[in-house]
């Protein structure tokens, strides 16, 4: 899957690209190593993207790099959207929804309360900045369990919000916030605009948030992918298939290849998998435009 | 004793025996001060809640409970059953767990394989179904299902369906290089070593380690290595059937005879369809997943007996297979004895049959129609003749440990290295042994 891009505030101060007239010479190693990381990012989606043009048969009968006698891609995806009473454009849905809610909820509270944890001394503000810190660094597979036991005693097991609420707690995108506001909000702006009468709310939005763009889309990707991604919390909280995310109902029809008397359909599961990365890799095209010109938009002259 | 007490003694004493159940610490000597809530539910009070009516929750994986279910509907019009599929296997146990121990969620019945049930059963997760009747049962089952879902005099699920062994070969591969189809374990041996020498790329199977394999191979054989009475348990590989069964396989493994492939991945559906894993020992309820995965070897594939350690015998063992329990936080546990009986010896029991699943009851077993069914995928043989039969010959005395799922999920930390060369099949077997001891110690069990 597509890795999210981490925001190297340095890169702001880069020169211009005009000025990069004495380009060094091309390093060879560098070149190399360079494309031998874009074919190791690259293989997995060939080999996907492949696979998916073959039926079950050719799949287990075919080199895996390589097409198959038979092109089935239109029939594989024809029936990826019909199999078990076209339960997959449901789970894409669902995918979408947990996302804008969940990964669009968590990157509005962390830039909110990044901003406000760089931008308002209040007591206490070192302890939930450890508390954070310290939230990083677990990963939240750990902390499934417990809060399914936590969520059953509220009754929201095996509802949408089960899977949104804990979406919502995103330490790692606070954090990024938390910094970015540190290197990109200078304080001067506030203070003339607080001597100019405007209230916080109206500075955060029309001041700050402007100056955060490219924080935020950064945290945005990182929450989308990882929501769209998340595979453990949805099958610890969820059991009806109608509110499945894409990957746990694709996970289940592998698990059909396990099973006794279990529908065998790996065809469907690559035609699957590769339909499920098409709106990421579109959503990461087009929010990198964003994060593109907000990086420049961010340099600020202090 | 007791035959002494008042009759008000005696109140109190069922009252008190009732609290300290409540509690969960009865202990073992008031079995029988459960016996008098047992048969209080008739076959009568089942029929009465099934055409009350209510609502069900069940989890299962099984593909043709879909029918069954919708059949049900159809005969008790009351009854909403809502059927989930919660995950297959570990995941559903995990799932199972979490919602017992949450005491929300949890479904009325769950299938539970049967190594998997004493796990359920002794945590209380499943209920007694004694109380309910099922003792009245007996005979319904083939007997290598119905003493696994015994504890003691305990019935905690009924069958859906069972596993007896067999051996299922490729025909095609086996004519080829003029291998006859071994009935001992002796001949198998020599027909590994014929096949991989005339092919290289050809393996009489595949094994990297599976624990289901394994203790299935090993109660063939005639080891018993776990005991289980209550909480007392016993956990020894020492003893000669796991021996008999470790000698073979491990000249197997050190020839390099049987082919790396882990189980029910992709590349063991392509070893299984061009021919490279020319055989599998494995439960009766294969044939649907050959048809389904394996569609290039369509006509290639037969079954025979599974290979006996002396000629003339005909003995055979268990392998995976499904129950269906009803949960203790049921409730309506009454209706989903119903539900329960409806689909493992009533009607569902045929229907299960006619969608594919290798049934667990004698009347389909025997049945003329099951066994003269010929299998398209199987060059037409009947291959329930020699499937049913194997069912009559299943080993007597297994037992699995009341904490086998966690015992399986660590069996490839020790035995899996004998595969890879690090280890031998019996020492890693012994460290099995430890790693399943230490945890049982852990949980609270007595190990011998």
């Amino acid at each position: 899957m597509v890795a999210a891009p981490t925001i190297r505030p340095a890169a702001r101060r880069q020169p211009l690209p005009k000025k990069r007239r004495q380009a060094q010479p091309r390093n060879k190693t560098l070149t190399v190593v360079t494309a031998l990381m874009v074919a190791y990012t690259l293989l997995p989606l060939a080999w996907l993207l492949i696979s998916a043009t073959k039926t079950q048969e050719g799949l287990l009968d075919s080199f895996g790099l390589w097409f198959a006698d038979d092109f089935a891609l239109f029939d594989n995806i024809g029936r990826v959207f019909t199999y078990q009473d076209g339960i997959y454009p449901r789970w894409l849905l669902n995918t979408v929804f947990y996302v804008v809610a969940g990964a669009g909820g968590a990157t509005l509270l962390s830039t909110l309360a990044g901003y406000g944890l760089s931008k308002f001394a209040f007591r206490g503000r070192r302890a939930v900045f450890a508390v954070i810190l310290g939230a990083v660094a677990v990963p939240p597979t750990a902390l499934a369990v417990p809060t399914f036991l936590l969520f059953a005693k509220m009754g929201i097991t095996d509802s949408p919000w089960a899977v949104i609420i804990p979406t919502l707690m995103a330490p790692f995108s606070l954090y990024l916030m938390w910094t970015f506001s540190n290197e990109a909000v200078p304080n001067e702006i506030l203070e003339s605009a607080r001597v100019d009468g405007a209230g916080e709310f109206r500075i955060f939005f029309k001041l700050a948030l402007p100056l955060l763009a490219p924080g935020t889309v950064t945290a945005l990707l990182f929450n989308v992918v990882m929501t769209w991604n998340n595979l453990f919390l949805p099958l610890i909280m969820l059991k009806d298939r109608h509110l499945y995310p894409i990957t746990l109902g694709i996970y289940t029809w592998n698990q059909q290849s396990q099973t006794v008397g279990g529908d065998v359909v790996f065809n469907l599961v690559i035609t699957g998998s590769l339909l499920a990365v098409i709106p990421l890799i579109a959503a990461f095209l087009l929010l990198q435009r964003y994060w593109q010109s907000g990086l420049a938009a961010g340099s600020v002259k202090q | 004793m007791r035959m002494r007490m008042t009759r008000r003694r005696a109140l109190l004493g069922a009252a008190m025996s009732i609290t300290l159940l409540a509690a969960g610490c009865g202990s073992s000597d008031d079995s029988t001060d459960e016996a008098p809530a047992a048969t209080t539910v008739s076959d009568a009070d089942v029929e009465a809640a099934l055409q009350a009516g209510g609502n069900l929750t069940v989890w299962a994986w099984e593909p043709t409970l879909t029918k069954v279910v919708a059949q049900f509907q159809t005969k008790y019009p009351k009854v909403k059953v809502n059927l989930v599929n919660a995950g297959s296997g570990n995941d559903q146990y995990t799932a199972l767990q979490n919602a017992v121990k949450a005491g929300t969620g949890v479904p009325d019945l769950a299938q539970i394989e049967y190594f998997a049930l004493p796990q359920f059963s002794l945590s209380k997760a499943v209920t007694d179904l004694s109380a309910y009747g099922a003792k009245a049962l007996d005979g319904t089952f083939s007997p290598g299902p119905w003493t696994s879902v015994h504890s003691g005099e305990k019935i905690y699920g009924l069958p859906m369906d069972s596993g007896p062994m067999a051996l299922f070969y490729n025909k095609e591969v086996f004519d080829k290089y003029k291998i006859a189809v071994p009935t001992t374990w002796e001949e198998y041996a020599t027909a590994a070593e014929k096949l991989h020498t005339a092919n290289p790329k050809s393996y009489i199977t595949s094994d990297s380690g599976d624990a289901g394999f394994t203790t299935s191979m090993i109660w063939q054989a005639g080891g018993r290595p776990y005991k289980v009475e209550g909480t007392d348990v016993t956990v020894n590989f020492d003893d000669e059937g796991t021996k008999k069964w470790t000698g073979l396989w491990q000249g197997l493994v050190d020839k390099k005879l049987l082919a790396p492939t882990p189980g029910w991945s992709d590349a063991w559906y392509k070893g299984l369809g061009d021919g490279t894993i020319a055989s599998l020992v494995i439960g009766a309820w294969m044939p649907p997943n050959l048809e389904s995965g394996v569609k290039a070897a369509s006509g290639k594939w037969r079954v025979a007996p599974m290979p006996q350690w002396a000629a003339g015998e005909k003995v055979t063992a268990e392998n995976g297979g499904s129950s269906l329990a009803v949960t203790e936080a049921s409730q309506a546990k009454t209706l989903a004895y119903g539900f329960l009986k409806y689909a493992t010896v009533g009607d569902g029991a045929q229907i299960r049959t006619d969608e594919g699943a290798f049934p667990a009851t004698t009347a389909q077993l025997t049945a003329d129609a099951f066994k003269n069914k010929e299998f398209p995928y199987l060059g037409g043989q009947k291959a329930n003749e020699v499937l049913s039969e194997a069912a009559t010959q299943v080993a007597t005395g297994w037992s699995y440990l009341p904490f086998q799922v966690y015992a399986n999920s660590v069996f490839n930390d020790s035995v899996g290295k004998a595969y890879t060369g690090g280890s031998t099949l019996q020492d890693g077997l012994k460290a099995w042994q430890e790693a399943s001891t230490k945890y049982g110690q852990e949980q609270g069990f007595t190990i011998k």
